[in-house]
């Protein structure tokens, strides 16, 4: 038994420092933790630094070889020259060419594998069918084949269908290769969400899809961030099925990227490489900028239930 | 196959012939059969895990029974859509749609079925009077109560103008005052509109004071169908009487011999009311409730005399309870609030026959 009295004067004892809060004292672990903090970002910073002083000078500045320096001299001539003339082997019309394929690329791939995916994850869920476990282990098994197996196999069906070297060919790849993990992503989240709220749509008579577009797509804006992230990040970043699947002309970024700073021709400019790879990753980087709070939202959400 | 014209009989809204609902090889619910009455308000009542949810679902059309048929109005509704049966469910977490506003909510189900803008209107307009929601019209759910929030659900089944009203233990996440007052505004609700309404929970309190008839449900059998009291009068078995009352009945095994009972205590039998014609031996289980036990002096003139030392006394303001033993049978006795018996007493007490249930030892059922 707890004596009553006893209890009384330890919560004395504990109001007896009234009054504004204490000052928190520096600990040694508190030193440690920030100090191994601060060398984690200074490492991570350290290149990008680099990269955006040098692409901030002119050629002759850059050979001078202080690479941590700043620029004497700010000037965006390599920007310019990264993004409309930079030399490929092929043609002289810099990223921007690139820049455009991706875009080509990346949309349709993003929103054909999220609104596929995404039913899928719903009709695995709440609609239930003979199998449908069965075809959701397959799904999965499918994520952990290696790309460089299925490689040579998606040449000869691109090429039988017709879509080899084609854009729309690539777009399918990516398609298909983002099914599994992005089902999956959906259906931890469709199946986190309460069941009755399902229920309570079949009895006020909404069908398949009136549930779906009515019901559940309204809330599950942060899981669609996350697919979205997730895909428009992974296919932009994407350099072997682009350099594999597409035609010079039709070449993302990337692979337009390394064909810029892998260029033989002429002097290495080092300051428009720089500018140009920093202009490959800004899309991805606008993105996560962007929808940063809902995509750790999104994240927590799907990490619920399994 | 089951002719329609088996159950169209006049009167009877809801009728459930030989239901039966596995998962996997689990058998949840078998050969159940349930006739409810139009205008009826139906309890089911059991412990949690009975199948109580599970038959409502089948009612609803959101499970597929495995075997069996299920009629609501007449109509056999055993294949239908569940907006094609003419129900309206309430479910114990709301189920609201986050993303709609309180008549979204409301208008979600006549929007699906292509009901005309102003007949929608009207109705949102009708429910949202009667359950005293339209303040609440253009909020969003997260912005209401959890007692408003259940009020929009009922009143998202009220505006499709439904047969049945499903309700799967409404009010089981609402704080005690809350579930009171609801419970009464349920009641009222029943009493203006003329809907069948079938009400699962596990709160015996909401079961005896909503029902017109409790079904007592226990691994997925319902073992008792009747009007309240007489469920709290006549239980059919031990774990109905068990299971209704707050204590429980208490119970004590004995034997019957002649026409006495005799167990920890003897009981002379004449004048109880038997099941099936008077019994004359056997092994049997007597049952009596802590609120038919009587005291002190009022004891002495009971049928049934013994001394026993109280325990525990438990006092709950408007009455009291006491703990106590009968032979090696934990005994429970309630008493009004006022009562100043202490632990440790020793007191005269008796009951009579009239109120007293005789279960057989073996089937458990009354006798
Ligand atoms: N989808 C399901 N799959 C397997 N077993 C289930 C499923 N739903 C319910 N059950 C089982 O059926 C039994 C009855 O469940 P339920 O009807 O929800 O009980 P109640 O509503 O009376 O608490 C429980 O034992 C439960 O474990
Ligand atoms: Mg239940």
């Amino acid at each position: 038994m707890v004596d009553i009295s006893q209890t009384y004067s330890a919560s004395r004892r504990l109001d007896g420092a009234a009054g504004a809060r204490p000052k928190r004292r520096i600990s040694a672990s508190r030193i440690m933790t920030y100090g191994i903090l601060c060398v984690i970002c200074f490492y991570y910073i350290l290149p990008l630094w680099v990269m955006m002083m040098t692409s901030l000078k002119g050629m002759p500045e850059v050979r001078m070889g202080n690479i941590f320096a700043p620029p004497v001299e700010i000037t965006f001539e390599p920007w310019v020259k990264a993004w409309s003339q930079a030399c490929t082997g092929l043609n002289c019309d810099g990223l921007s060419r690139g820049f455009w394929n991706s875009v080509k690329i990346t949309i349709p791939s993003v929103l054909i594998s999220i609104v596929v995916a995404s039913v899928n994850g719903y009709a695995l869920v709440n609609w239930k069918f003979k199998g449908s476990e069965i075809f959701f282990g397959i799904l999965l098994f499918g994520a952990f084949i290696p790309y460089q197996v299925m490689i040579y196999p998606i040449v000869i069906i691109l090429r039988e269908i017709g879509l080899m070297g084609d854009v729309w060919g690539l777009v399918l790849v990516h398609t298909i290769f983002g099914m599994p993990i992005l089902t999956l992503l959906f259906r931890n989240y469709f199946a986190s969400l309460p069941e009755e709220l399902f229920k309570a749509a079949r009895v006020d008579g909404a069908g398949f899809w009136g549930i779906f577009f009515q019901v559940l797509v309204p809330m599950s804006l942060p899981i669609f961030t996350v697919a979205m992230i997730l895909q428009v990040t992974g296919i932009w970043n994407d350099f072997l099925f682009g350099v594999i699947y597409t035609k010079p002309e039709a070449y993302p970024m990337t692979v337009q990227l390394n064909n810029i700073v892998n260029s033989v021709q002429g002097v290495k400019e080092y300051n428009v490489n720089m500018a140009a790879t920093l202009i490959t990753g800004l899309v991805p980087l606008t993105i996560y900028l962007l929808s940063g709070k809902l995509f750790v939202r999104g994240i927590a959400a799907g990490a619920v239930k399994g | 196959m089951l002719d329609q014209t088996h159950t169209a009989l006049d009167g009877i809204s809801v009728s459930i012939r030989d239901l039966e609902l596995s998962f996997g090889a689990v058998k949840v619910l078998q050969d159940l059969n349930l006739d409810i009455a139009k205008g009826e308000f139906l309890v089911l009542l059991g412990a949690s895990g009975c199948g109580k949810s599970t038959l409502l679902n089948c009612i609803a059309g959101l499970l597929e029974p495995t075997g069996g048929q299920i009629f609501i109005e007449g109509k056999n509704v055993t294949w239908a859509e569940p907006s094609e049966r003419g129900i309206g469910m309430v479910f114990q977490s709301y189920a609201l749609y986050p993303q709609m506003s309180v008549k979204g909510n409301l208008s979600f189900g006549l929007k699906n079925a292509r009901v005309p803008k102003a007949e929608i209107e009207r109705r949102v307009a009708r429910a949202a009077e009667l359950l005293h929601l339209q303040p609440l019209l253009d909020r969003k759910p997260a912005a209401l109560s959890g007692g408003q929030r259940q009020r929009v659900a009922i009143g998202r089944a009220l505006v499709r103008d439904v047969d049945v009203f499903l309700f799967d233990e409404p009010l089981s996440n609402l704080d005690a005052k809350l579930r009171a007052e609801l419970r009464i505004e349920l009641k009222r609700l029943h009493q203006s509109l003329d809907n069948t309404m079938i009400y699962v929970t596990h709160d015996q309190v909401e079961a005896m004071t909503l029902a017109d008839r409790i079904a007592i449900m226990r691994g997925g059998v319902i073992q008792q169908l009747a009007q309240p009291l007489e469920i709290y009068n006549r239980p059919a078995n031990l774990y109905v009487a068990g299971f209704i009352g707050s204590p429980p009945m208490n119970f004590i095994p004995g034997t019957i011999a002649g026409s006495e009972f005799v167990g920890a205590v003897r009981m002379p039998l004449s004048g109880y009311d038997w099941e099936r014609g008077p019994h004359t031996s056997g092994n049997v289980v007597f049952g009596i409730r802590p609120e038919h036990v009587k005291i002190g002096d009022a004891a002495r003139h009971c049928a049934c005399q013994t001394t026993v030392t109280i325990e525990v006394v438990e006092p709950m303001g408007a009455d009291t309870l006491l703990w106590t033993r009968v032979g090696d049978d934990e005994f429970r006795i309630r008493l009004d609030g006022q009562t100043t018996i202490h632990e440790g007493q020793t007191l005269p007490i008796g009951f009579d026959i009239d109120c007293a249930s005789l279960f057989d030892a073996q089937t458990e059922n009354r006798i």
